[in-house]
């Protein structure tokens, strides 16, 4: 494996006391001198700043993006307004999910937003799949991403117009001369926003952000374990090209138009079997799980509908201590049979230990509508 | 006060040996979220694995330091892990008897603990 890469402000996060580990491909800091749980609550009771700049900004270009990218995910992209963002699926042809993203509309182009660890990947399915499009890596911006309750007085002291924007909002501010793309969105279920900017001011831009007192940096530790209070799934864990996106529990994200009886049913990678389980269901689900003792589950923890079972039915794929929750939490896939309430038995070191099946997220969002 | 190379404490009094983790190590862990103490009487053997201690980041084992027997364990850690990182020192796990006491004549003083451990 090839060194991990440095993110613009690598020199910035060791600064300010940030524990750097290999992660997607880059050097990134899992917490700084807070510790992840103070960290967390931070984000939860303030605002936390994020450096995301391993995630790839992707510009699409051409006469009718919006309908091409409808071939590759299970979406409304058409149907998406100017100023708006959504969430999506980047499909593969048996209907797994190579990625998710975000889609936002800019008018005259579209911005997609994948994850670190997909995006050279992704790359190549939006290149094959979009053969008359310019598809565009945007290697020269940063991403930061701003989150909490405090984050829209914070970003509006910079930015005053921001304040006005609502939940999945973009749009495009100048800074002191320097270009934002901002959406008010993130993966925390709070609150906040995320801001492009270009390499060059990013750092000029965090340090304006964390001069505010209301501002404490924010590693890869509590990211993971804010998203995971908010039920979000991580791809590579709890999202992999074996799972579909209604396994996943994210049919919400399939707009009626894209399903069956829609005006613009299926025609995306996968179709078949999207369509067929939205209609009949699936064997297995994504859901919570509360383990009820302290003990943490973590991925790859085997669930068990009684002590003494020999079969499996379901797996932990994310696990780990909500700090918000004050107590463990996690999520996986279970046999659709176990509903809300049902106690199942994760296998910790051998031993059997109850959890109980919960609906997700464990953290009421609190975005601005 | 002995030290280990896995940072444990050790603190003889007569004969019961309290056991617990370095500051260096509860600063490694992050924070302290669960910890599952051994039962008293247990038998243990030098290396076992006795302590399981998860911190947000991850789980980690605490290895017998000494052959020997479990005498008591602190139980007020099963209730209040993060007691680990308010006070590593004060935070002691289990205490125990030995059969191989003079195992701990070999092992780090504090001077050559903090060697060891860069500080």
């Amino acid at each position: 494996m090839s060194d991990p890469i440095d993110l613009p402000l690598a020199a910035l996060h060791t600064e300010l006391g940030g524990k750097m580990v290999p992660f997607a491909g880059y050097s990134m800091p899992v917490q700084y001198s807070l510790g992840v749980m103070a960290e967390h609550l931070h984000v939860r009771a303030k605002a936390g700043l994020f450096d995301v700049s391993h995630m790839g900004q992707v510009i699409l270009r051409g006469t009718g993006a919006a309908a091409a990218l409808e071939a590759l995910l299970p979406i409304d992209v058409i149907g998406l307004s100017e100023g708006r963002q959504r969430y999506g699926l980047l499909m593969l042809p048996d209907g797994g999910v190579a990625d998710d993203l975000m889609v936002a509309n800019r008018g005259d182009h579209l911005v997609v937003v994948v994850n670190g660890a997909m995006k050279h990947a992704d790359m190549e399915i939006l290149r094959a799949g979009l053969p008359d499009l310019s598809v565009e890596l945007q290697e020269d911006r940063a991403l930061l991403a701003l989150q909490g309750p405090a984050a829209e007085g914070v970003l509006a002291a910079l930015v005053p117009d921001v304040a006005a924007m609502r939940f999945m909002d973009v749009a495009t501010f100048d800074w002191s001369g320097t270009d934002l793309w901002v959406s008010r969105s993130g993966y925390t279920g709070d609150d906040g926003y995320e801001i492009s900017v270009p390499v060059a001011e990013v750092e000029a831009l965090a340090r304006a952000l964390l001069s505010h007192e209301d501002v404490e940096p924010i590693g890869l530790g509590a990211r993971d374990s804010l998203r995971l209070e908010a039920g979000m799934p991580l791809y590579g864990q709890d999202l992999t090209p074996e799972i579909s996106p209604v396994e996943a529990g994210l049919g919400w994200a399939i707009q009626k138009v894209r399903r069956t009886g829609g005006e613009r049913a299926g025609g995306f990678p996968g179709a078949d079997r999207v369509l067929r389980e939205l209609a009949e269901g699936t064997a297995r689900r994504r859901t919570g799980l509360l383990p009820q003792g302290r003990a943490p589950m973590r991925a790859g923890v085997m669930l068990y509908d009684a002590p003494g079972a020999v079969t499996p039915v379901g797996t932990v794929t994310s696990g780990g201590f909500g700090p918000s929750v004050g107590a463990p939490i996690a999520m996986g896939y279970v046999l659709a049979g176990a509903a809300a309430g049902a106690t199942l038995y994760g296998e910790v070191r051998g031993k059997r230990l109850p959890v109980t099946v919960a609906d997700l997220p464990f953290h009421t969002p609190r975005y601005k509508r | 006060m002995k030290y280990t190379e896995d940072h444990e404490w050790l603190d003889n009094d007569d004969g019961v040996v309290t056991v617990g983790i370095t500051e260096h190590a509860a600063t490694q862990l992050g924070d302290v979220v669960f910890i599952e103490l051994p039962e008293v009487g247990r038998t243990v053997t030098k290396g076992e694995e006795i302590v399981v201690i998860e911190s947000v980041k991850a789980a980690s084992d605490i290895l017998s330091p000494l052959d020997g027997e479990i005498t008591e364990v602190n139980e007020a850690l099963s209730d209040t892990p993060g007691l680990v990182n308010e006070d590593a020192e004060a935070a002691w796990f289990f205490k125990m008897t030995t059969t191989t006491p003079e195992e701990m004549d070999g092992m780090m003083d504090e001077d050559a603990y903090k060697d060891f451990v860069g500080d």
